[in-house]
């Protein structure tokens, strides 16, 4: 079992958690990722981690409420358990001097793209830094990359904060106005990058992607999470998960991502279902709300 | 733990036992089995157990013995069936195999103990995986695990690596030395293959449970969800976590595809996913368990690849409600590697085997789904590296199968984790970790490999005849300090 030392939301709908596992935080890299798995049946499902504490052994990850999982973990808090994590998974980002570098986050991929930042900066890289969201609420980790970068710039898609538009256009300015850019880490949504791709494929900036295909595993055993890299199969699990964002099939990944999308569907309805019945069972002290059995267990 | 030499008691004279016909295993029907994952052999009974026993020629020189890879006494826990101490015969078993109930279960005898009795000389040969299977069950159901009596401890401390069939011997082997024992596992539950590739119907999970907590009892640790080469590595298990040896268990690795086009469609699994959906996450449970997986329901399903992993996949297919469910396999069935009586039970089922059969390309809907595969017949050449024979395309042959899902059954690459996080340890061209043949010692001072990750896929028994030499070797290197 796994402890949350502290539980947060950050933004509506997204978590983070910081949980006790020593290893993990001894051993994470900028890059890497865990699998974690609630209760006895719960799906293994992978998530970024946004930074380590080797100290506290603590390791932080943020969750977007998505599927029954992501929203069974985000209905636990402080002093819950989670019954497996393991990790972390996958190689780490390529950190080296590259000259300047641009990281864009989009969503909560941003979790993924800062500590990759951070370590660029470290390894003396200009930082140049790109998040964006739907709207203002989110946008994450605002602050942390600003700390990190030499420029951030923020979009939302509606304009509710910062400029009105998508990360790609604030690439596309950059490119524009001849800024030199000598690598591109992309990490969000598969539509933003693959647009990402797109738009650096015909500058020919090296880009960088970290892919989140279905995994089981994680561990180099199902080949769950294999990948079209150039016409060939590769594994986000131990080849990855980051790959050259021009040699990546985004085609093949959101085809294959959207297998199980009537389960996922019916899983989280009927979760749905499930906690509704419980807000009326427990109406008269509804701080003993519980999301589901499941939880019950992640709370023992 | 070692037992007196045993005398035979056997009531009946030799010429009259090889008269006598092999005991059939009591099965599940399989108009009934086909829909459900509960075990397909039911085991002897007491009294079938004897009267196989009694058959045993009691050879002067053992070949059966000679020819499993663990080095089971199988003549002498026979004749202790034959005089009805089941207890002693388990004990007797212990003393080479520390899984006795999974071997009993999943060994290919036919290719060890049983293909080398002299009774299949003169007809069928003796039961020995059914009589292992009874001894190692009734063992189960009277061995009381707190008369388990833990050797003193010699303050050694050994990490095992992965908790499939070569670690746990290992495991077992060093623990009955007096060694502290610690085995890592990357998943969430102990058994490695045991538990996410092989089906409820051939090898209970409660099976390996049990054997699990007979290993815990002698006082095995065991740590889960800690993946070597990614959460600690084996220079850190040697020199911060104090370990004195290591042994590098970690199996197959990564499925192998056949590079033909439309392998990335929905629809194409693995064997190692397929199975690991269904056996590790429960999917064939969904939506009680969260993992999710097509539905099979009257669905068309066709495993590629003639091994044990593709009659399991096949043939869990079929408890899923498949319409149809086929094998594809390109050589002819002689050549099929699976164990005998699996394809015996797979027919019975009424899986339908397309031999001399390769898909060359898999077919879609347009969306992104499996329709069929493009098929290509073949025929027999000359023998290929292998000593079986070649199959050759027979031009002008193609067929179409209509299917919706096709389950990728035809071997794994060596997983790179703990080579590419393990300065010195020397691998083969294609990626294994080279180990020492008898002692099972790698390149690296203190590090020892077996099973999967060194000769690359394999069998369960094969794997613990590894365990078996590296614990073995790890035990002379504990005591004597000598590496070379």
């Amino acid at each position: 079992m796994f402890k949350i030392v502290h539980a947060q939301f950050i933004a509506p709908g997204i978590k983070r958690f910081t949980i006790e596992a020593p290893r993990i935080a001894r051993k994470q890299r900028p890059g890497q990722f865990v699998i974690l798995r609630i209760c006895e049946n719960g799906e293994r499902i992978p998530l970024t981690i946004e930074k380590s504490d080797p100290e506290h052994g603590t390791v932080n990850i943020v969750v977007q409420s998505i599927g029954k999982t992501t929203n069974l973990l985000n209905s636990l808090e402080t002093g819950d358990s989670i019954l497996d994590i393991v990790g972390p998974l996958g190689k780490p980002s390529e950190i080296k001097s590259y000259g300047t570098v641009v990281a864009i986050g989009g969503g909560v991929g941003t979790a993924m793209a800062y500590p990759t930042a951070a370590a660029m900066k470290r390894a003396g890289n200009k930082v140049i830094s790109i998040i964006g969201g739907r709207n203002k609420d989110l946008v994450l980790l605002e602050d942390e990359m600003r700390e990190v970068s030499d420029t951030v710039f923020v979009t939302t898609d509606d304009g509710s904060y910062a400029d009105k538009g998508l990360v790609t256009d604030k690439l596309r300015q950059l490119i524009e106005n001849g800024t030199r850019i000598d690598l591109v880490v992309a990490v969000g949504p598969i539509p933003m990058m693959r647009a990402v791709a797109e738009m650096t494929r015909k500058e020919h900036i090296h880009t960088v992607v970290s892919l989140n295909p279905i995994m089981i595993d994680g561990t180099g055993m199902c080949g769950g999470c294999r990948v079209m890299v150039e016409g060939k199969s590769e594994f986000a699990c131990v080849d990855g998960p980051e790959f050259d964002a021009h040699r990546v099939d985004f085609a093949v990944l959101v085809q294959r991502n959207s297998m199980y999308r009537d389960a996922e569907k019916r899983s989280l309805d009927e979760y749905r279902q499930e906690v509704e019945a419980k807000k009326v069972d427990v109406k008269q002290a509804p701080t003993e709300v519980v999301a589901a059995g499941c939880a019950l267990e992640a709370k023992q | 733990m070692t037992t007196e030499k045993v005398k035979s008691k056997n009531p009946v004279p030799n010429r009259e036992r090889i008269k006598m016909p092999r005991l059939h295993m009591p099965e599940q029907a399989p108009s009934i089995r086909a829909h459900e994952f509960t075990e397909v052999n039911l085991g002897y009974s007491a009294e079938l157990a004897r009267q196989e026993a009694i058959r045993c020629l009691e050879c002067g020189k053992p070949t059966c013995t000679n020819d499993c890879p663990v080095g089971v006494k199988v003549k002498d826990f026979v004749q202790l069936i034959v005089d009805g101490d089941f207890m002693a015969a388990a004990a007797k078993i212990r003393e080479d195999n520390v899984l006795p109930a999974i071997t009993g279960r999943v060994c290919p005898q036919e290719d060890h103990c049983e293909g080398a009795c002299l009774l299949k000389r003169k007809g069928e040969s003796l039961g020995i995986g059914y009589l292992e299977r009874f001894v190692a069950d009734y063992e189960q159901q009277h061995f009381d695990l707190s008369t388990i009596v833990k050797a003193p401890p010699t303050g050694k401390k050994v990490a095992i690596v992965g908790s499939g069939p070569a670690g746990l011997t290992t495991a077992g082997d060093l623990v009955q030395k007096g060694h502290a024992v610690h085995v890592f596992e990357a998943l969430h539950e102990i058994g490695g293959v045991l538990v996410y590739g092989i089906p409820e119907f051939r090898l209970p999970k409660k099976i390996i449970r049990q054997q699990v907590d007979y290993m815990r009892a002698m006082g095995v640790e065991f740590e889960t969800d800690v993946v070597v080469g990614r959460t600690v590595t084996i220079d850190e298990l040697l020199e911060e976590e104090g370990f004195d040896a290591v042994f590098i268990a970690t199996g197959a690795g990564l499925p192998q595809f056949m590079g033909i086009p439309g392998e990335h469609l929905n629809g194409v699994y693995s064997a190692n996913e397929f199975l690991t959906r269904i056996n590790l996450m429960h999917a064939y449970e969904f939506p009680k368990y969260d993992e999710p997986m097509v539905d099979l329901k009257g669905k068309n399903v066709a495993v590629i690849g003639g091994g044990n992993t593709a009659l399991d996949a096949i043939r869990s297919a079929l408890r899923l409600g498949a319409g149809k469910a086929y094998v594809l396999y390109r050589r002819s069935e002689a050549e099929m590697p699976a164990r005998a009586e699996e394809v015996k039970h797979a027919k019975e089922e009424g899986i339908e085997f397309h031999v001399l059969t390769a898909p060359t390309e898999f077919l879609s809907d347009g969306k992104g789904w499996l329709t069929g595969a493009r098929c290509l017949k073949m025929e027999l050449g000359e023998p290929d590296a292998s000593g079986r024979r070649r199959p050759v395309p027979i031009a002008g042959s193609e067929y179409d199968i209509p299917l919706s899902v096709a389950v990728m059954a035809i071997g794994t690459t060596a997983n790179p984790i703990v080579q590419s996080t393990t300065p010195g340890l020397n691998t083969t061209k294609r990626g294994y970790i080279q180990a020492d043949e008898t002692s099972q010692k790698t390149s690296r001072k203190g590090v020892f490999a077996g099973g999967d990750i060194v000769t690359g896929g394999a069998t369960v028994i094969l794997a613990m005849g590894a365990g078996r030499r590296a614990a073995k070797g790890i035990d002379e290197y504990l005591t004597t300090g000598q590496w070379e």
